[in-house]
């Protein structure tokens, strides 16, 4: 009697063993290559990163630099921390809340011409809402104004 | 006057829930009858006040009260009925009250159906329910008080986010809530029993109806939810990994586990410590959901507004919660004593496999999410998880689990012949090939992932099928005999068919969408057309429209096929002026198979627009599979042996659900 409970304990914690174990390797490999990394304009021109690393550019939408190219589907802008900017280019419908002067968020790749080219753009769907990591940006590179129509 | 009424019948609660959570935990202790019947009244009474500030507060809305902060900040005197009364909770300090009145309206529950529930196990649930009462009532009176007043008032509100105005997102927070809030029936339970040192058949017997009403729930909240990022947001897609999302994900995937679990309690009297530490983690989970987003802890596309004082609030109440739970667990666990023995392959055995797959995937959905977290504190540095992560760790371990399923109900209890089950799944083979076979015919490049995954959709589709058809003798028997059969099953045996087999349906779904989806953005002039995926999409032109609270562009598509009419399509960009915010309405076409989905962009002022269109193969069958799951869970809540206030009687039923399975 007491062999067959151990027995089928025995069982059940293979059984974890291999379902976790697996688990485990499957997030272990795919931390390794799936992780977005988040940068500001000043610390991607400071240090650029490789074209096949995902990042995250976060910033404000540069005043009077929003330009859409005669397809009228291509877009550039830049995105400033105040401190430095890098050019953006995507291609496609911008989020509702995309404004000049307002904090975004775009996903994408650093080009070897020093543009940034984006696969998706995000803004909040809230518009007293800035990203934390936009604040936290515009903290480092010392603009940002307590207070004002920027804090939450 | 009426704001005050309300802030007293709240203070009135929390001293309601002090007396339930206390006296009746005493008598139960002492073994006083009297003070532990105390625990009725007192959850009822709770109900009553925390209905009428709910009331209250609602009523402040309707009539449009701007002296109250909490509306002020969130409604509008133009906003449309519907929507000022689904504001009441679509800010944080509602959506706290709500949960508080959905926990409260559980708790009373047990207290007037739970007659046949031996008196001191229906004493310390309702004790327990009280103390997670407690903690909300106090997280909401002291830091996000619904009734605070203003002066001077303003003339009129700031209006509620023009996102959340729409039908879906209107009921979506309660049934998500519900959900979670459900889940702390199970919670309540498992905590009571640890306090007894007893856990039996009969304890499984309650907490199952529990956790599947929580279950049906949860399922719907975020298959709504889920519905409404598609057709509201306008970006194609229904699921994003977005936090609030996982959040939510989370406690579905651990009270499936529970819900399969606690049958295995129920019939065979086995896994009982397992069954309880999955009954705490899931609501621990549940709380977990309804607070890391708010907390601002991490980033997310709908996070409230954050405030650090809550935030800590919320991390003191997580960490009593979770912690004293799991303490307690610890220290009492052992006292329940090992109950029925199982072969590894048997139903149980399956059971097993379901609940390590499904925590295991919740596992890694956790660590997913809060993973950011642990990496800013660690390095500061700052990373964000996105679903590429989730699709390589997420999507392997269901297929498994999927695969697994399909054999489960198949199996008979403690020892099953494994050979006898795949002979009974030759069907369900037959039925994976020829959807692999006709997926492969019908799309090009030979998708052979795609095809095999198909084919996993229709295995678990087919074997569901077989398993009730074998029940109720489909076709061995006369369509009479079956007939009756199938009248005189279980209606949870019912309840199970359709809801595996609705999982397959909304897997399906997920594959077609994810691996089919085909997006075109293009810049049109009116009377020009673009072609995608055999339709063609002749835009017609914009026209400006008003409507109750915003202004419109709306676009219009005639969308035809080989010449022939199909649909019209009408996306709007709206602008709401008091927020002065502008959403995306997309316009939807759905053919049943497929969706046709229109986007309407910015206009390049050269008479040009921006288009998007997607063609989103099998979609609907997302929401279909989940309607089919939420129908199976009802099916079976509707089991007399289920019924919450009739366990009794179903004990002395012949249970035809243990009749061996004829082979």
């Amino acid at each position: 009697m007491s062999l067959t409970r151990k027995r089928r304990r025995l069982y059940i914690v293979l059984a974890a063993l291999l379902v976790f174990g697996g688990a485990t390797a499957l997030v272990l490999t795919a931390l390794d290559e799936n992780l977005d990394h988040f940068r500001s304009p000043k610390d991607l021109i400071a240090e650029p990163p490789a074209p096949e690393r995902g990042i995250r550019l976060g910033g404000l939408v540069e005043e009077g630099s929003v330009e859409r190219s005669a397809d009228g589907l291509t877009v550039n802008f830049r995105v400033t921390d105040l401190t430095e900017s890098v050019s953006v280019t995507y291609v496609g419908i911008l989020p509702d809340l995309f404004r000049e002067g307002q904090g975004v968020i775009t996903l994408g790749n650093m080009r070897a011409d020093g543009t940034f080219a984006a696969r998706e753009v995000l803004a909040k769907h809230d518009e007293n809402y800035m990203p934390r990591e936009v604040v936290d940006a515009l903290k480092a590179s010392g603009n940002w104004r307590h207070g004002e129509e920027l804090s939450q | 006057m009426i704001a005050e009424l309300g802030h007293f019948a709240l203070i009135l609660a929390l001293l309601t829930a002090l007396v339930q959570g206390s006296l009746p935990m005493i008598g139960a202790a002492r073994g006083d009858a009297a003070w532990m019947a105390l625990a009725r009244p007192a959850a009822v009474l709770q109900l009553v006040l925390v209905a009428l500030a709910f009331a209250a507060l609602t009523y402040l809305y309707v009539v449009s009260d701007f002296t109250v902060i909490n509306v002020a900040e969130n409604s509008h005197s133009a906003k449309p009925m519907l929507y000022k009364v689904t504001g009441v909770w679509g800010n944080h300090e509602g959506s706290m009250l709500l949960w508080i009145l959905i926990l409260a309206l559980f708790g009373s529950m047990v207290a007037l159906f739970g007659a046949n529930l031996p008196p001191s196990l229906r004493a310390r649930v309702l004790g327990v329910q009280a103390w997670i009462g407690i903690g909300f009532l106090l997280f909401t009176l002291l830091t996000s008080n619904p009734f605070l007043r203003v002066f001077p008032a303003p003339a009129d509100g700031r209006d509620l986010n023009p996102l959340l105005q729409d039908p879906g997102l209107a009921f979506h927070p309660p049934m998500l809530y519900a959900g979670y809030v459900g889940f702390s029936m199970a919670f309540s339970f498992a905590i009571a029993a640890l306090i007894e040192g007893k856990l039996d058949a009969a304890w499984a017997r309650w907490v199952r109806p529990w956790t599947l009403l929580a279950w049906v729930f949860l399922t719907g909240g975020i298959a709504l939810g889920s519905w409404w990022a598609y057709y509201e947001l306008g970006w194609g897609g229904w699921w994003f990994w977005d936090p609030v999302e996982n959040v939510s994900f989370m406690p579905w995937l651990l009270g499936t586990a529970l819900l399969h679990s606690a049958i295995v309690v129920e019939k065979r009297d086995a896994l009982k410590v397992w069954t309880v530490l999955l009954a705490i983690l899931t609501f621990s989970l549940s709380l977990i959901g309804t607070f890391i987003v708010r907390s601002g802890l991490l980033t997310s596309v709908h996070a409230f507004a954050t405030d650090p004082e809550r935030g800590l609030f919320i991390l003191i109440l997580l960490l009593i919660t979770i912690g004293g739970s799991l303490l307690l667990f610890a220290l009492r666990a052992p006292v329940l004593k090992p109950g029925g023995l199982f072969a590894p392959i048997s139903r149980e055995g399956g059971m097993v496999i379901n609940n390590l797959f499904l925590a295991a995937a919740c596992a890694t959905v956790l660590l997913g999410t809060l993973y950011p977290l642990f990496l800013e504190a660690v390095d500061g540095s700052k990373v964000s998880v996105g679903p590429p992560f989730f699709n390589a760790t997420f999507v392997p371990l269901m297929v498994p689990l999927i695969f697994f399923m399909a054999l489960g109900p198949l199996m008979p209890w403690k020892r099953a012949d494994l050979a006898g089950v795949f002979a009974r799944l030759k069907l369900a083979a037959l039925g994976a090939l020829a959807a692999a076979g006709l997926t492969l015919y019908l799309r090009e490049g030979w998708p052979v992932l795609p095809a095999a995954a198909m084919g996993l959709a229709a295995w678990l589709f087919v074997a569901s099928l077989v398993e009730w058809g074998g029940r109720i003798k489909l076709f061995r028997a006369p369509l009479s005999d079956s007939w009756r059969r199938a009248r005189s099953l279980p209606r949870a045996a019912h309840g199970m068919t359709l809801a595996h087999a609705g999982m397959a349906i909304a897997v399906a779904g997920m594959i077609g969408a994810s691996v089919w989806n085909l997006e075109e953005v293009r810049n049109l002039r009116p009377g020009e057309s673009m072609q995608v995926a055999g339709y063609d999409y002749r835009f017609d032109g914009v026209e400006q429209i008003e409507g109750p609270n915003y202004l419109a562009d709306r676009a219009r598509f005639t969308v035809t096929r080989e010449g022939r009419p199909v649909a019209v399509l009408t996306p709007e960009k709206r602008l709401y002026p008091v927020q002065n915010m502008p959403t995306t309405e997309a316009a939807i076409h759905t053919t049943g198979v497929s969706d046709l989905y229109a986007v309407i962009g910015d206009s390049d002022g050269r008479g040009g627009w921006t288009v998007r269109i997607f063609h989103e193969p099998l979609v609907p069958w997302i929401w279909l599979g989940c309607l089919v799951m939420v129908l199976g869970g009802l099916v079976s809540l509707s089991d007399r042996r289920l019924r919450i206030g009739a366990p009794k009687r179903a004990k002395a039923r012949p249970d035809a659900a243990q009749e061996p399975i004829p082979a």
